[in-house]
């Protein structure tokens, strides 16, 4: 019986599970929102340009739009002004979306740790993927790109049960100032009381 | 390093003590760039002068220096207004000072309107106030931030106000 | 019904009869960064724009005033990121007229080099992406092509093809080897068939033509005025040229011209950034082939010069120059005073007035943005033309977010 319904058949139907199904067809056809801010977007444009052609790994509908996208790059920096307009963004995309944090600003604040940046977006949204760099090379966007296709291919669901799990905050929990304080009275140094701002 | 372009000063110089003998005038130079202090009291006359007499046409820069660490500074807040001659290629710098509490100087709006965005900076930065300004409102931080960062007296990392925001979970996005 | 912004009181209270508020950003993909517009429209015709700019400030200033003069130079890379060796140049610039140190000439040329590549790298993602906004793709991705070649320039120099944080206080970081040379001369021989490809897809298009002549005049008065300088301010007539009349690093060597426009539109600012590129080309192969031996720190000034790592591990003179350039308490002499000094960036004059109050790192690093002043002069650009203008005038007046707040 089966090998008469296989010679009938031949290959053209396989077995598969639902989730798999619908995870490889997800993973290879990703439409990024480039959330480029600084420098990062230039090597994002640059992965999208001629020589580095990211459509060869089915990510180059770039949308601006955030209903047409399910996968969030952002690129550069993003400022205490940026940040509510980046999680708004964020919110609007549909299910389901992932996130990819590209270069050192957007993974941890880079080199300006200053009072206007925020240090590192995953202490305020989900990320999937960090990039490290400063910026990073198109390369390596590439290589995030086909690590979250094997990502979503190893792990995606159907019905996308696995990002309810995902129910903590995932970023490093907010300083605590007063820890600074008290680690440093254990150590014997006092604090210099903060200088009086006149205005405020 | 000479820079032939601004070593013309004497000439401007001479022709601004003579159009404004009631303004303090203290002038000096460095590597041939002419710098005159005016009290700020005056700073809009005088530059209202510079432009219809000296031909300043451009207002090149307009920033602000907080002297609170500076070693020696009488005055807390040093004001600078970097001006160009388009045509004849010669720049000024004119400073004043001012302090606390009364952060105030007329608006130079007036006499080139691309001062406009740059006082707005200032203020943003330093609180200083510029009486007059059409749209005086905060240009780069949010309008709810408090404090004036430039300040040599607000901490690099800031207040807090980088981590002030909403945490949003994978599950209830 | 009109659309109507909440968070814009300002612009309700003065809002007449039938006008239509749009907002326009801050995640709109014509403005390639982050800004914001709020657009009062009478159907399409924009009668007013409020530009809502500092989604992209970080503290670049905040961050100077503790970071010393050669530490400061990675920062300064990523405040214009469409041409980054040329805020180094002239950082750079602002430090050693602030401290009186002349550059040998072989330092002089290589710099005026880069320079130039970085006006090319800058006016080709410039012109490259207004075109692609009005809806030419390909010319975008023929300039790609020359752009990751000046990248691998910069690489080769730097060993960063994008940050490079090549330029040192009266230096550079490594001095440039024979095959950067015969590289920058392959450039040369490229170039001009790239841009005569990408001029060709684009300076006699119809349709890029009509959409961008006689689209956001800028008269010369308002120029002026409002600080404009560079493409911009030349595009409307100011003949003014920091290369020429304020001679930096060794353009007075080279012969070339200074380009304008009159008719302050954005095609003339597109002309006139397409017409920056031959010259820049002139310049670099002029440089090229006169290229100085010799060496890229001035000895005269002694301390400037970071010495080679072998000659810091084999020998003590070499060890002691080393310590004496890094530790923050041995550096250079810097005058207790302050100084503005500006050079012709691609955008215009980027200028850094710098305080000093005697170390070796500023007390207060202004640096004067073109893009800011430029993007102040939008809403006089943009009164009175059509809401599909708006990327137009945007893309020409080449505005750069992380330069534009710091």
């Amino acid at each position: 019986m089966a090998s008469e319904v296989k010679k009938q058949l031949g290959d053209n139907i396989f077995l598969t599970t639902l989730d798999a199904a619908a995870s490889w067809a997800r993973s290879n056809s990703l439409w990024p929102m480039p959330f480029a801010t600084a420098c990062c977007g230039i090597e994002l444009m640059s992965t999208a340009a001629s020589r580095h052609d990211l459509s060869r790994f089915g990510s180059e509908v770039m949308r601006f739009s955030p209903r047409q996208c399910d996968l969030m790059i952002v690129a550069g920096r993003v400022a205490m002004k940026m940040l509510p307009v980046l999680q708004r963004i964020w919110l609007q995309m549909p299910e389901p979306k992932w996130c990819i944090s590209m270069g050192a600003c957007a993974c941890s604040g880079g080199v300006f740790d200053t009072y206007a940046v925020v240090q590192g977006i995953d202490r305020f949204m989900p990320v999937d993927v960090y990039i490290p760099g400063c910026p990073p090379r198109p390369e390596q966007l590439i290589k995030a790109i086909v690590d979250l296709q094997e990502m979503i291919k190893a792990g995606g669901t159907y019905d996308a049960r696995e990002f309810a799990l995902r129910d903590t905050a995932e970023g490093p929990a907010r300083f605590d100032e007063d820890e600074l304080i008290r680690i440093r009275e254990r150590n014997g140094l006092k604090l210099e009381s903060p200088k009086y701002d006149p205005v405020h | 390093m000479t820079l032939d372009n601004s070593t013309v000063g004497s000439d401007v110089q001479a022709r601004l003590q003579a159009s404004l003998p009631d303004v303090a005038q203290t002038w000096s130079t460095f590597q041939g760039q002419e710098r005159v202090v005016v009290p700020a009291s005056q700073i809009l006359q005088f530059l209202k002068v510079c432009r219809d007499v000296a031909g300043f046409d451009q207002l090149t820069d307009l920033t602000c220096v907080d002297l609170l660490e500076m070693q020696g500074a009488v005055d807390r807040f040093e004001l600078v207004y970097c001006l160009l001659s388009v045509d004849a290629g010669t720049r000024l710098i004119v400073k004043t000072y001012l302090n606390e509490p009364n952060l105030t100087v007329p608006t130079a709006t007036q006499v080139w309107f691309g001062a406009d965005w740059l006082e707005r900076e200032v203020y943003d930065m330093f609180g200083i106030v510029f009486e007059g300004h059409p749209n005086f409102k905060r240009l780069l931080l949010p309008d709810e931030f408090v404090s004036f960062p430039l300040r040599k007296d607000y901490p690099q990392q800031g207040r807090g106000e980088r981590h002030n925001f909403p945490i949003i979970t994978r599950s209830k996005s | 019904m009109p659309l109507e912004l909440l968070d814009s009181p300002g612009l309700l209270e003065n809002q007449k009869e039938g006008l239509w508020t749009l907002n326009f950003g801050p995640q709109h993909p014509a403005t390639h960064t982050t800004l914001r517009l709020v657009l009062q429209l009478d159907g399409e015709t924009v009668i007013d724009a409020e530009p809502d700019i500092g989604f992209l400030h970080s503290g670049f200033e905040k961050l100077g005033e503790s970071l010393d003069f050669n530490q400061y130079v990675t920062i300064v890379d990523r405040m214009n990121y469409i041409s980054p060796l040329a805020n180094e140049i002239a950082w750079h610039h602002s430090v050693e007229a602030l401290m009186g140190i002349e550059l040998t000439p072989r330092c002089k040329y290589i710099r005026t080099i880069f320079a130039e590549l970085m006006r090319i790298h800058d006016h080709l993602l410039c012109t490259g992406t207004c075109v692609l906004d009005l809806g030419g793709a390909t010319a975008f991705m023929y300039a790609f092509n020359e752009r990751e070649y000046i990248y691998e320039i910069c690489e080769r120099a730097s060993g960063q093809r994008f940050h490079t944080s090549y330029t040192r206080v009266g230096g550079l970081l490594y001095d440039v080897t024979d095959d950067w040379i015969a590289m920058v001369r392959k450039f040369c021989r490229n170039f001009p068939k790239a841009y005569a490809d990408f001029a060709g897809l684009v300076m006699k298009n119809r349709i890029f033509i009509e959409r961008t002549r006689g689209v956001g005049v800028l008269t010369k008065e308002d120029a002026i005025a409002g600080g404009a300088t560079g493409p911009v301010a030349r595009a409307s007539g100011v003949t003014r040229d920091l290369r020429i009349d304020e001679p930096y690093l060794a353009y007075n060597d080279f012969d070339f011209d200074i380009c304008c426009a009159k008719a302050g539109d954005c095609y003339s600012r597109f002309q006139v950034r397409m017409m920056e590129m031959e010259q820049s080309l002139k310049i670099i192969e002029q440089a090229i082939e006169n290229l100085p031996s010799g060496p890229i720190y001035n000895e005269a000034h002694g301390k400037t010069g970071i010495p080679d790592k072998t000659e810091v591990y084999r020998s003590i003179e070499g060890l002691i120059h080393h310590f004496e350039n890094i530790m923050p308490n041995r550096q250079m002499n810097v005058p207790v005073e302050s100084f503005y000094a500006a050079t012709e960036s691609p955008n215009g004059e980027l200028g850094y007035y710098i305080v000093s109050d005697g170390n070796f790192r500023a007390y207060r690093a202004r640096t004067r943005p073109p893009s800011l002043l430029h993007f102040a002069l939008f809403p006089k650009m943009i009164r009175n033309c059509m809401l599909s203008d708006v990327v137009a005038v945007l893309g020409s007046i080449n505005i750069i977010a992380a330069e534009l707040d710091r």
